[in-house]
């Protein structure tokens, strides 16, 4: 049965979750179909995870295999395809933990790089799996500064060849994931040089290992990285080619060729280059940062309402830990970001899809603002969740610290997109030189993407709130918000310009202003969010009691971030000190109020327990007895330890003699 | 030799350095002899086979174990064969034997030994301590269990006291009574002092240690009526066994309740100790080696950072010019800096509590009580303070190492999981701001009635001055110069005051406007939260700019309060709304904050590399391919990864197992 802690929380909810769920999906139907393939996935053994803590990087890996094996065996019997409407809930059925995943960005380089006589040789191949491919961009000395990589490839104009080498230990590719055990293919990407000139980083198909037994090539070097904080089923590979040869058709040759006599011909614009990492940051903001934050607070949140700890009253029982404003506080304003990241990934998608539309039609004005955007939503949003797990996490005190808390493999895989397709702080950035470069235009009257043109309107000098009921209105803080990362943009570019005048060369001023710059970009894409989630929360109807919930989680999400930047909204007076007392006292009432929905706002992410995969969130909140059920069965108290017999029992037994 | 080997930039960084490193060493040892003692001992574990092993991070948890387990022995022994008796001594022997990890025998020297010293009768020491000390009996201390940690009323196990067989019963009544997280209990220990709710004449008289066999000494299986176990997989402390024990009926004689202080009579009389104060002792102790700790982790993860940074180039900054390194990047610098000022400051705080902790023992010792509740205050917002802190800043170096950080050859992952459970362990962390809440509203309200409060929270009285005018406290004019140590302590000092006021003032609208205590300060915890953080960041502040005057070489003397000021100056500009909230610094004022910050780490920049070559790490012990001393790093990040357990055959099994026949099928 369900604790009863847990079922008092769901008697009680202002909503309904069901249809809350629904619209979160896009839709009843979705939510049935997501369903249906999550339960096909969950119910076959093969995929499950019960023993993952338990295993060691060598049985993950293979079970990682096995699955990946499995799941080809499993679409065919389903009846579901890679561009079916159930591809993405497979996905969020098997969590990530299983291999291949960079044979599908193989295929994507593929698709999206080569020409249609090489989509023709290639993926055929790719999708029956007579190869396994692998993406081989970074290297040990550098990662996310592209224009620094050192492999090269040299045009052979007798052989009509491509000479592949690693010239030195740091133009070794390393990280690339399935290239270390598993991949046969890989695209290489590398320094073109044609006679003598160098082209800059080009992409190459080579094969690395034997498609008959499977051992490495002549010339090549590969192997697995070794263990890391988390992806132990994952072979993330090094590769070292020496003098490595393919045939000039291994060039993936849609935009740029190297024809037979060594011209080199470049097609289309450069730019198109940009699409496919902007496409990457935008498609891993839902999967690999909104979803981790929502099972961390569904792990956290469900365990805060079981676990009862000191009282309250005296007298009465031991409070739940959910009634501590100070755990309210931790975990309250993560779940209003879960919900606001989820909703600006509807925006960017939206964005997103609308700017491929016009690159079709060979329109490419939208491709700045894109790329700025997808640059710093992927550091914020990245950054922003990491955190939030973290804070699940040390919320759940001691338990959270066991594997079997689900809450530790969160944390380590989802801090690795922090860095994956982009630095934050380099993709700031870059966001940054987008903002300052559309202030400029927009203070002399030019024309501005949609998403800045805030930057040029006029603004009123001081907030007009007059009591803490004024600061749940959207306008005014949306306003605030709107107001001061004006300020930063508007501040920083006028230090860049002082500094370029007062004789600095641009560079130095540059790198100068540059944490002030990653400050204004992140201002710039927390005012989008807020703006955002207050949009999304005006267009809903006030059906089903979701609106007036929704509306809570938006005041939250603003007025914590108040809260917590108090400084950057108090700098030039335009929130006052005693304003920033009212935000304090809303916000803090706000957390009272969110309190009674916590648990219903969390069961309607609909995360099953095994996706969950934890001894403190499941839905029944039979906490105790998970955990301790599933502690006996580590291996640690089934398998006889050496130890004891090696070293205890000297110790035991013979000490007297020793010491 | 070593300097032949070097990487160019490191040996570069290192010949630029404006003053001496090993003078700053000494400094943080406490004195040269400290240093060269250290040293020494840690020479003796270098160079001793016996310590040796294969890298860590390449072995599974249950080899791990095995390792540890063997290393303990053997440091066991040798610690006496050398005669090293001194606790500052075992510390750093047994920090160099585990690197710096956990071991299954740290219950047992750290608390199960000290636990029979300090609450055993003589007839129990006879009886349990030396075989304790021989290491026949192996114990640990039972006290968290699956329902309750730091709330300690509220754990659930029972001793039942029976006067027909003058026995305890000891009984674990629920699922959530069951001990759990006790180290070295799941597969080492053979013994536990276990705490339970004393039962007697039906009555329960709390919380009490007693000391329980849980494994048959010779077979080491578990006593009837005892379910021992290890609690399985954690995020680090791989090599420990936090285990599980579940007791059923199991009795043990009257005579193995701890009863030095408290007693049960074999009637079944309990006689009351003396005073409960006396357990804070251990408490404020455990807790100041947290602070000491947190030093020590940052300091371990901005050597890594910093050297690695100093190493890497990446990208153009001027056109045309190589890479540079990427410590040149202000955002790099902005990350690391602050954390290596932190990691400084943090270690003299954790210095002054130990010099502090030993001064007032011996008070405690003639029974002078008068000093405890303050230092017990000061260090629960300290070990939070500075745990929270050093937690976050560990994962902000190891991001600031970009993909390699998350490598565990980095060694920067194990560093975060073996630091991240003291956030919890010793006291939870916002439990700790609250216990150093309600020692701050209490001096304030003290000085409310007109007394005067003394020690750290004295600030305050100045608040009995402002009381004749109604305005608020912070309200009168502070002149900050921003490039003056002494200048910012008074700006901390100033926040601290207001937020404590706004917190006690709060507290007092909600009691007025609610019935229950508790409730009001549940309501208020949040402020209550934030103005411990201030009180406790106003007393690093304090102590970083006093240690400054101590200093008496120029060149070590000029780069700490380099510091120092970042450290304090990085601290308003990362909380510039509580100084503009409450008017001690102007917003012309801030903007010169935030300027003056970004010069610092300009400044500092040239002394990084010696600044973290003082913290005089071995390679060993650092366990980091990113950091090492000689700066080799791509070369021997690739010798690493040819070790790791996939790369064991040349062909992986699952090839043939999976991936072929996928392919035959397809």
């Amino acid at each position: 049965g369900v604790n009863p802690d847990l079922a008092s929380e769901r008697q009680t909810a202002s909503f309904s979750v069901e249809k809350l769920t629904a619209w979160l999906d896009g839709g009843a139907e979705q939510t049935r179909l997501r369903r249906a393939v999550v339960e096909a996935i969950e119910r076959d053994p093969v995929f499950s995870r019960e023993n993952q803590y338990f295993q060691s990087q060598n049985e993950r890996y293979e079970a990682a295999v096995r699955k990946a094996v499995h799941l080809q065996k499993k679409m065919h019997e389903m009846g579901w395809s890679q561009d079916g409407p159930e591809f993405k809930y497979i996905d969020r059925a098997v969590a990530g933990d299983i291999a291949f995943l960079l044979h599908r960005i193989f295929m994507r380089s593929i698709l999206m790089l080569g020409s249609n006589e090489q989509i023709a040789k290639w993926i055929p191949l790719a999708s029956q799996y007579q190869l396994i491919g692998s993406y081989a961009q970074t290297e040990l000395g550098h990662g996310t500064y592209l224009q620094g990589l050192e492999t090269t490839a040299v045009f052979d104009v007798t052989t009509q060849e491509f000479i592949l080498n690693t010239p030195k230990i740091s133009a070794m590719k390393w990280w690339p994931g399935d290239m270390g055990r598993s991949a046969t293919h890989t695209v290489v990407f590398a320094q073109l040089y044609v006679h003598g000139k160098c082209y800059g980083i080009h992409p190459f198909i080579v094969q690395i290992r034997s498609l008959q037994d499977h051992s490495l090539c002549p010339g090549i070097i590969a192997g697995d990285i070794g263990p890391k904080m988390n992806f132990e089923h994952i072979d993330n590979g090094y590769l070292m080619l020496q003098n490595v040869r393919v045939p000039r058709e291994n060039m993936l040759n849609k935009f740029c060729e190297v024809q037979p006599d060594g011209t080199y011909v470049r097609r289309g614009s450069q730019k198109i280059n940009y699409f496919t990492m902007t496409s990457v940051r935008i498609s891993l903001i839902s999967g690999e940062a909104v979803a981790p934050l929502m099972k961390a607070c569904t792990i956290a949140i469900r365990y805060s309402a079981v676990r009862r700890q000191s009282k309250l009253k005296p007298g009465e029982q031991e409070a739940k830990i959910l009634d501590y404003q100070t755990q309210q506080e931790k975990l309250l304003p993560q779940l209003a970001a879960a919900y606001a990241f989820h909703f600006i990934n509807d925006y960017l998608q939206e964005l997103f899809d609308r700017g491929y539309r016009e690159i079709q039609r060979k329109n490419f004005d939208a491709l700045p603002e894109l790329h700025a955007l997808s640059s710093g939503f992927k550091a914020m949003v990245t950054q922003y969740c990491t955190s939030g797990v973290e804070i699940c996490l040390r919320a759940c005190g001691g338990h959270g610290y066991s594997l079997l808390s689900g809450l530790p493999s969160l944390y380590t895989k989802i801090i690795a997109s922090c860095i994956y397709e982009g630095e934050n702080t380099i993709l700031l950035l870059q966001t940054a030189r987008f903002l300052v470069k559309s202030f400029m235009a927009a203070s002399t009257g030019q024309s501005v993407p949609p998403s800045v043109t805030y930057l040029a309107a006029a603004k009123p000098r001081k907030c007009p709130a007059k009591n803490k009921l004024d600061f749940l209105s959207p306008a005014i803080y949306t306003e605030a918000y709107q107001h001061m990362a004006v300020r930063l943009i508007s501040s920083t570019a006028a230090k860049l310009q002082d500094l370029i005048q007062s004789g600095a060369k641009k560079h130095d001023a540059w790198n100068q202003c540059t944490v002030q710059l990653a400050q204004a970009a992140k201002a710039h894409c927390h005012y989008i969010t807020v703006k955002n989630f207050a949009e999304t929360v005006e267009k809903l109807e006030s059906k089903a009691g979701i609106q007036k919930i929704m509306k809570h989680l938006c005041d939250l999400f603003a007025l914590h971030g108040i809260f917590s930047n108090a400084g950057v909204f108090l700098h030039d007076g335009y929130i006052s000190g005693a304003q920033m007392d009212m935000v304090t006292a809303s916000y803090l009432d706000l957390l009272a109020i969110i309190r009674k929905d916590a648990v219903p706002l969390v069961d309607a992410f609909d995360f099953t327990d095994k996706s969950l995969n934890s001894a403190l969130g499941c839905y029944d909140g039979q906490v105790y007895q998970r955990l301790y059920e599933w502690a006996r069965k580590s291996p640690t108290n089934k398998q006889v330890s050496p130890a004891y017999e090696k070293y205890l029992k000297p110790l035991l037994h013979n000490t007297r003699s020793k010491i | 030799k070593r300097r032949m080997m070097m990487n160019a930039d490191l040996r570069r960084e290192r010949a630029a350095a404006t003053f001496q490193p090993e003078l700053l060493t000494h400094i943080l040892d406490g004195g040269a002899e400290r240093t060269r003692r250290r040293k020494e001992i840690e020479a003796l574990v270098l160079n001793d086979p016996d310590f040796q092993h294969e890298d860590l991070n390449f072995l599974s948890r249950s080899q791990r174990y095995e390792q540890a387990i063997r290393k303990s022995s053997l440091m066991v022994m040798k610690l006496r064969e050398y005669g090293i008796a001194d606790p500052e001594e075992i510390y750093w022997f047994k920090s160099f034997v585990h690197r710096g990890r956990p071991e299954p025998l740290d219950l047992h020297l750290g608390m199960f030994l000290p636990t029979l010293l300090t609450q055993a009768t003589p007839e129990q020491q006879d009886r349990f301590f030396m075989p304790a000390w021989n290491l026949e009996i192996i114990g640990t201390y039972a006290q968290t269990e699956m329902g309750h940690g730091t709330h300690l009323r509220g754990l659930e196990t029972t001793a039942t006291y029976d006067p027909a067989t003058q026995e305890f019963i000891l009984n674990s009544p629920t699922v959530t009574s069951i001990k759990w997280w006790p180290g070295g209990l799941g597969k080492t220990s053979n013994h536990a002092i276990v705490l339970a709710q004393l039962y007697t004449q039906g009555q329960c008289k709390g919380l009490h240690a007693f000391i329980v066999p849980i494994r048959q000494l010779g077979t080491h299986e578990p006593l009837p009526g005892i379910t021992v176990g290890d609690i399985g997989p954690k995020f680090g402390y791989d090599e420990m066994d936090n285990g599980y024990l579940k007791m059923d009926n199991f009795r043990i004689p009257r005579e193995n309740m701890l009863m030095k202080y408290a007693q049960v009579e074999p009637d079944g009389t309990y006689v009351k100790p003396l005073s409960d104060k006396l357990t804070y002792g251990t408490m404020v102790f455990i807790r100041s080696l947290i602070v000491g700790d947190s030093a020590r982790s940052l300091s371990r993860a901005c050597t890594i950072a910093i050297r690695y940074s100093a190493v890497r180039h990446q990208s153009e900054l001027k056109p045309g010019e190589p890479e540079p390194q990427i410590l040149d990047y202000q955002t790099q610098q902005y990350k690391l800096f602050p954390l290596l000022a932190t990691a400084y400051a943090f270690h003299f705080v954790g210095a002054y509590i130990k010099d502090t902790y030993r001064r007032i023992s011996g008070d405690i010792n003639e029974g002078d009580l008068s000093e405890l509740p303050e230092l017990h205050a000061l260090t629960a917002g300290l070990k939070a303070f500075t745990s929270w802190t050093a937690n976050a800043g560990i994962e902000e170096c190891r991001m600031a190492c970009g993909g390699h950080g998350y490598s565990r050859c980095s060694g920067i992952p194990d560093i975060y999981v073996t630091f991240t459970p003291s956030c919890t362990y010793e006291g939870e962390n916002t439990v700790m701001m609250l216990q150093t809440a309600r020692f701050l509203v209490k001096s304030y309200t003290q000085v409310s009635s007109g007394q005067r409060v003394t020690g750290m929270v004295s600030y305050l009285n100045d608040l009995s001055r402002q009381r004749i005018q109604p305005q608020h406290v912070a309200a009168r004019t502070v002149t900050v110069r921003i490039n003056d140590p002494v200048s910012l302590v008074e700006a901390y000092k100033a926040r601290a005051a207001r937020l404590v006021e706004a917190a006690a003032k709060n507290l007092q609208a909600e009691l007025n406007h609610r019935k229950s205590k508790e409730d009001a300060w549940n309501r208020t915890s949040v402020d209550l939260v934030r103005a411990s953080e201030a009180h406790c960041h106003y007393v690093i502040v304090k102590l970083f700019t006093a240690k400054l005057s101590e200093i008496s070489n120029a060149a070590v003397r000029a780069v700490l309060t380099e510091l120092c000021l970042l450290y304090a100056l990085y601290g308003i500009s990362k909380n510039t709304g509580d100084f503009l909230q409450a008017g001690i610094l102007t917003d012309a004022q801030i903007t010169q904050v935030n300027q003056r910050v970004k010069e610092l780490l300009a400044i500092i920049r040239r002394n990084a590399v010696a600044l973290v070559d003082s913290f005089d790490f071995h390679d060993v012990h650092l366990g980091s391919v990113l950091g090492r001393y000689d700066g080799n790093v791509y070369e021997n990040m690739f010798e690493w990864a040819k070790k790791s357990p996939l790369n064991k055959t040349e062909v992986h099994e699952s090839f043939h197992k999976h991936l072929k026949p996928m392919q035959a099928k397809l």
